[in-house]
């Protein structure tokens, strides 16, 4: 447990040196930034091994920060944020080895995505409300540098796009949290304390409070219809950015969306449940059919992200403790799946075909020429559609017996998405990588072009994130044994029957 | 030698661990492939027997392993493993015929460049399988059942550079993902509704007395029993893997893959995984009929919907011209019957049926698979002919098949087990419907049993690769014979002198001696059927390939409607398949055009509010807010320095005025 601090320090420091390592040569920041990202795993892990399961946030370090705010600088864990931790060092070390050929300005480009990474894994680390406003802000702006510098495809709007989208949910997030905390007395952010104080509320001022909350995090999750941020953001980012903004950024804001917006207003969650689980829903299906129409490689991902993430929200909305837990697990899944799916579409594909264009994916014989790249992508796509074996379909099996509890119609429509999901991953696997007859693939001309051969750092984060989600498949209860018995603590209590219909 | 049931996950874990072989060997390491596969599915064969014998001491004995999956807050989900006769005598037909087929395989593929990948997925399918068959958790079954399908996506697009074999893949696994839909709802409603998806655990267990009282004494939309309800959306799940109407527009199309993928796959035991299926929940759909007034008994609409079947896809095999085309309709035909049976509550015939029909639908596929090796992949039937001679072996094993699946009396295990069926279906006291259909099938099956062997071995060699035809090697031809002495015999461990077959799988079955006029009647029809394809296709055979098919000059419409498959495949498309692709559509263009609007629109608004909010908080805040407000504001800055452009300014007024909006608040609520 006391190592999970190291997560946010091993970041900002590796972050420094990144910088300072990167005017000498790119060579030293890549090391840098990988050595600082495994150190973070390796301290989330060593939390992992010493962690006793239990009900509520076991606090980790407490110090005094803003008294004139009363904002305590408080780190405390439960095993939901051990999940989300353990998934950012995940995806932060695979964001790195797929960063690896980043020649241009690769100093900076680790400094951010190492501040990015710290802003992370302090969000979910953060028992006071504002602390944990402060680490989303700064994980919100390195994004926008990132997409801007390093990005492609109309690089400039996607970033705008992506960061207005982001500074309104998080002007809404600091409105509601302000007044709460004004109309709480101002002495405190404590998470609890405000929980505490926002029941005696009037109810109308609760509804509020909790739309402004929500609403401001769920933008970030991907809600629909405020999900268009995500595919232009993450078709524009370079490979690592979109790894890290479908698969820990998205997180952030499902993530305050449970820590903050539910346990605090749980009558207002029972009120707004129905327009959130209606909204999830269609984000599923509407995202899952948009997929099947794209002809740009990254962009059928970017809405696939938007499609899973809409299980995450509605089972959330749908709280109880089944769809919960189970929303938590899918966070983790789609953390790992959206990351290796989007490695092998920009990385492995796109740096050496430099075309996302499916029609011109499906005239090279990619099946011959990157072997490696359709295993994964085939093993990823598999993962992605809810095959069992993989982690998303236990996550989303969770989620949709907890959303049967609440109401059987929205899981009826959720698990039409799973066969959504199945035509579109499927479209996209075999024109991307098994497209071209072999025959002629054989004889034509110009089309023998070898490749750059797979590098080890692509082959070692495909393995890591191969390997984190077939064993979280087959053994989902590694998790859900941490993310259980956080549950039951009284503020997620208080939250789950707040929700019940 | 015994095999208990916690020792059951031996059975699927054997071909699973040889399809990690298969994956992780290099390209060039086909023997050792092939070799681990054959060995795993040989060693799966003798624990299966084990099984079979420990099942036999005692029949009625529901012997189970559960173990708890994974926590979910509320209860746990638990997996098992089940050990009866209806488990065991499955596995044993599985990991036979898999066996059989997997030896075929190597001779048939052995020129195939992705030959280790072939086995690593066929090792995958039957490990799959296999953990279906010995799942005692509709949860585990499913997890099996998808796996299934993923193996048979994987094995019919084997060959995806031709585009019409990627498209029958994904076509196979959509449509049975649509049956798979209900299969998981009913999955989610029964766990809500008992707490436990299994099948038996100590009277606990979903097909067990008191669950499923309570199950049938509940009742949902429509006046359904909740058990009525479940049991139609688990139907769903079978429907769509057995190819029942209207979902069995796939399995004619899954026959793009090899021929012995749709030997194992696609006749003899994936697609009669739903038959199994239905078997396993019996009890479940037959709860409903305790109640006499229930307004539907889920049983009623799984014999209807099996004797269309039945009906439907021999009418269709009629006007087929490619040899594994007409087997596939056959197939989809065959599994008719057995969701008659079942519908018509006699799922120990279903089985009975489902036994013989992999056997002999196993050699018919793997006859044809011979012959079209030997034809130098000719599969038009129009352009073969004469094979008698050059394959001799491959002839007289695939004339066994044939008058097993026709139900030629007495000596082929297809007739007492087609036999069995009509008796059922003759005796359900609801209606007699599913029975006529089943006796105009019986022709209909004899009819164009006959056309095609008469077209495929009698007659002269009418195309380049049948006049330089040559029999298969032995590995071919071993296991042909071996399948052909399967579908002779096995019709007799059921007859109704001695129903060893149908009192092991359940103990309370009871024989109603007689039915000898039913017998005759279906003597009858299948000697007309016979006849009927011999006057016209045997005794003057088709002399060239560009001649009109005797059916089809008679009547050249209804040839032409058959051989268009009745129009299925186009009005899913034009109905379907359009009304998804305009959704898609209109889905996209609200994305790019109404959404993205939206964005552009509340961008310039912010902008605008901004810029009054800026003018308010010069002229009208000052004092101590000011200072509080420029130590952000100049936070804001520092962000924004590092930018250029539009979105610069964007920003800064964003961040600017929801300060001042949030300060604005706290400053009112404190007051």
């Amino acid at each position: 447990m006391n190592a999970l601090p190291w997560t946010i320090l091993f970041s900002f420091a590796g972050a420094i040196l990144a910088l300072d390592a990167g005017t000498r040569s790119a060579a030293l920041a890549r090391r840098v930034g990988l050595v600082a990202t495994l150190a973070g795993l390796a301290a989330a892990l060593l939390a992992a091994t010493r962690f006793t399961p239990g009900p509520g946030m076991q606090t980790i370090l407490d110090l005094p920060w803003i008294p004139q705010l009363g904002a305590r600088c408080h780190l405390a864990a439960d095993g939901i944020s051990l999940t989300l931790v353990l998934l950012t060092g995940i995806a932060a070390t695979a964001g790195v080895l797929f960063s690896w050929n980043i020649e241009e300005r690769t100093g900076e480009f680790f400094a951010l995505y190492l501040t990015l990474i710290g802003g992370v894994y302090g969000v979910f680390l953060s028992a006071d409300a504002f602390l944990l406003f402060v680490f989303y802000e700064i994980a919100i702006v390195p994004k926008y540098f990132l997409i801007a510098i390093w990005g492609s495809t109309n690089r400039e709007y996607g970033a705008m796009k992506l960061v207005l989208y982001s500074f309104a949910g998080s002007a809404l997030v600091l409105g509601g949290m302000l007044w709460v905390f004004a109309a709480a007395g101002g002495k405190s952010f404590a998470l609890a304390d405000l929980a505490a104080a926002a029941a005696r509320f009037p109810k109308n001022d609760q509804l509020a409070m909790f739309g402004l909350l929500f609403l401001g995090f769920a933008v970030l999750a991907g809600l629909f219809p405020f999900h268009t941020w995500a595919p232009t953001g993450h078709v524009a980012a370079p490979t690592a950015a979109s790894m890290l903004l479908a698969g820990v950024v998205m997180k952030l804001g499902a993530y305050g969306c449970l820590r903050v917006a539910m346990p605090l207003f749980p009558e207002a969650l029972a009120w707004w449940q129905p327009a959130i689980a209606w909204l999830a829903i269609a984000g599923i299906l509407y995202a899952g059919l948009v997929a099947l129409v794209q002809d740009d490689f990254k962009f059928v991902i970017g809405y696939s992200s938007v499609s899973h993430m809409g299980f995450v929200l509605l089972g959330l909305a749908a709280a109880t403790p089944q769809a919960v837990g189970g929303a938590v697990l899918q966070m983790f899944s789609h953390g790992v799946i959206a990351g290796l799916l989007f490695a092998v579409a920009g990385r492995i594909v796109y740096d050496r075909t430099h075309t996302r264009r499916l029609e011109a994916l499906q005239a090279m014989p990619l099946h011959r020429l990157l072997p490696f790249g359709a295993v994964v992508f085939v093993l990823a796509g598999m993962a992605s559609m809810g095959m069992p074996g993989f982690s998303g379909f236990p996550a989303e099996l969770a989620i949709l017996i907890g959303t049967w509890k609440a109401s059987p119609i929205w899981a009826l429509f959720a698990a039409a998405g799973i066969l959504v999901a199945a035509a579109f991953t499927l479209r996209v696997v075999q024109i991307s990588f098994f497209g071209r007859t072999t025959a002629a693939a054989d004889s034509a001309p110009g089309d023998g072009l070898p490749f750059a051969p797979v590098t080890w750092p692509e082959k070692a984060g495909a393995v890591l994130l191969l390997a984190s989600t077939l064993l979280i498949g087959l053994r989902p209860d590694l998790l859900l044994d941490w993310i259980n018995p956080a549950l039951q603590s009284p503020l997620m209590q208080a939250a789950l029957k707040g929700g019940q219909p | 030698m015994r095999v208990p049931a916690h020792l059951l996950w031996l059975i699927p874990a054997l071909p699973l661990l040889a399809a990690g072989i298969g994956a992780f060997a290099p390209r060039t390491a086909r023997r050792t492939t092939a070799g681990s596969a054959i060995a795993a599915m040989a060693i799966s064969f003798l624990l299966s027997c084990g099984a079979l014998v420990t099942a036999l001491r005692d029949p009625a004995v529901h012997a189970v392993h559960n173990f708890a999956w994974f926590d979910l807050g509320h209860g746990a989900l638990r997996l098992g493993w089940l050990l009866d006769p209806l488990t065991a005598l499955m596995g044993v037909m599985v990991t036979l015929v898999g066996l059989l087929i997997f030896i075929f395989s190597a001779g048939y593929m052995a020129e195939d460049a992705n030959f280790k990948q072939f086995f690593c997925f066929l090792s995958l399918f039957g490990a799959a399988m296999l953990g279906l068959l010995v799942a005692n958790s509709l949860l585990l079954l499913f997890i099996c059942w998808e796996l299934v399908g993923l193996a048979s996506y994987l094995l019919i697009g084997f060959w995806f550079h031709q585009p019409s074999a990627a498209a029958a893949a994904k076509k196979a696994f959509i449509t049975t993902r649509i049956g798979d839909l209900g299969l998981l709802v009913g999955l989610l409603w029964l766990y809500d509704a008992t707490g436990s998806l299994l099948f038996f655990d100590g009277g606990e267990g979903v097909l067990e007395a008191g669950p499923l009282a309570a199950l049938s004494a509940q009742t949902t939309v429509g006046g359904l029993a909740v058990s009525t309800a479940i049991g139609l959306l688990i139907f769903c799940g079978a429907a769509g893997k057995s190819g029942q109407f209207p979902l069995h527009v796939w399995l004619p199309d899954a026959m793009e893959g090899p021929t012995p993928v749709s030997a194992l796959i696609h006749a003899a035991t994936m697609v009669a995984a739903g038959v199994f299926l239905i078997a396993r929940v019996y009890p479940l759909l037959a709860a409903d009929l305790t109640l006499p007034s229930a307004p539907l008994h889920a049983l009623s609409v799984v014999a209807t919907i099996g004797a269309i079947t039945a009906l439907l896809g021999a009418v269709i095999a009629v006007g087929q011209n490619d040899i594994k085309r007409i087997l596939a309709f056959s197939t989809v035909s065959q599994l008719g019957y057995m969701m008659l049976a079942l519908g018509v509550g006699s799922w120990v015939t279903a089985i009975f049926h489902l036994l013989t029909h992999a056997f002999f639908k196993a050699l018919l596929f793997l006859g044809a698979g011979s012959v079209i090796h030997a034809a130098h992949h000719e599969q038009d039937i129009r352009r073969l002919g004469g094979l008698r001679a050059p394959l001799r072996v491959t002839f007289a094993t695939f004339a066994v098949g044939m008058m097993a699946l026709a139900g030629v009396p007495f000596l082929f295990s297809g007739f007492w087990s087609k036999e069995a069926i009509l008796h059922a279906a003759h005796g359900w006291s609801v209606s007699q419907l599913p029975f006529a259909a089943g006796l105009i099938a019986v022709v209909l099956t004899a009819f164009y049993t006959t056309r095609l062997v008469a077209e495929v071995f009698l007659g002269t060699p009418r195309g380049e690769g049948a006049a330089r035809a040559q029999e298969s090697p032995a590995v071919m031809t071993v296991p042909l014979v071996l399948l052909a002495v399967c579908a002779a015999l096995l019709g007799f461990i059921g007859t109704p002198w001695w129903p060893w077959l149908q009192r092991t799988l359940d103990p309370t079955f009871a024989t109603e001696p007689g039915g000898f006029g039913l017998m005759a009647v279906s003597i009858v029809l299948v000697a007309t059927g016979l006849g009927a394809g011999w006057a016209l296709y045997a005794r003057i055979p088709r002399s060239s390939a560009g001649e009109a098919d005797p059916v089809e000059r008679r009547a050249p419409r209804l040839f032409a409607a058959l051989a268009d498959r009745l129009g299925f495949d186009e009005l899913y498309a034009a109905t379907v398949g359009r009304l998804n692709a305009w959704t898609a559509a209109f889905a996209d263009a609200l994305d790019r055009r109404v959404w993205d609007g939206t964005v552009r629109l509340l961008a310039g608004l912010g902008l605008f509010t901004g810029q009054v909010t800026r003018e308010t908080d010069e002229n009208l805040i000052n004092g101590g807010f000011d200072a509080a407000s420029g130590g952000l504001r100049s936070g804001g800055r520092a962000y924004s320095r590092g930018q250029s452009g539009d979105t610069h300014s964007y920003l800064r007024y964003i961040a600017i005025g929801f300060t001042l909006i949030a300060l604005a608040v706290l400053l009112g609520v404190r007051r």
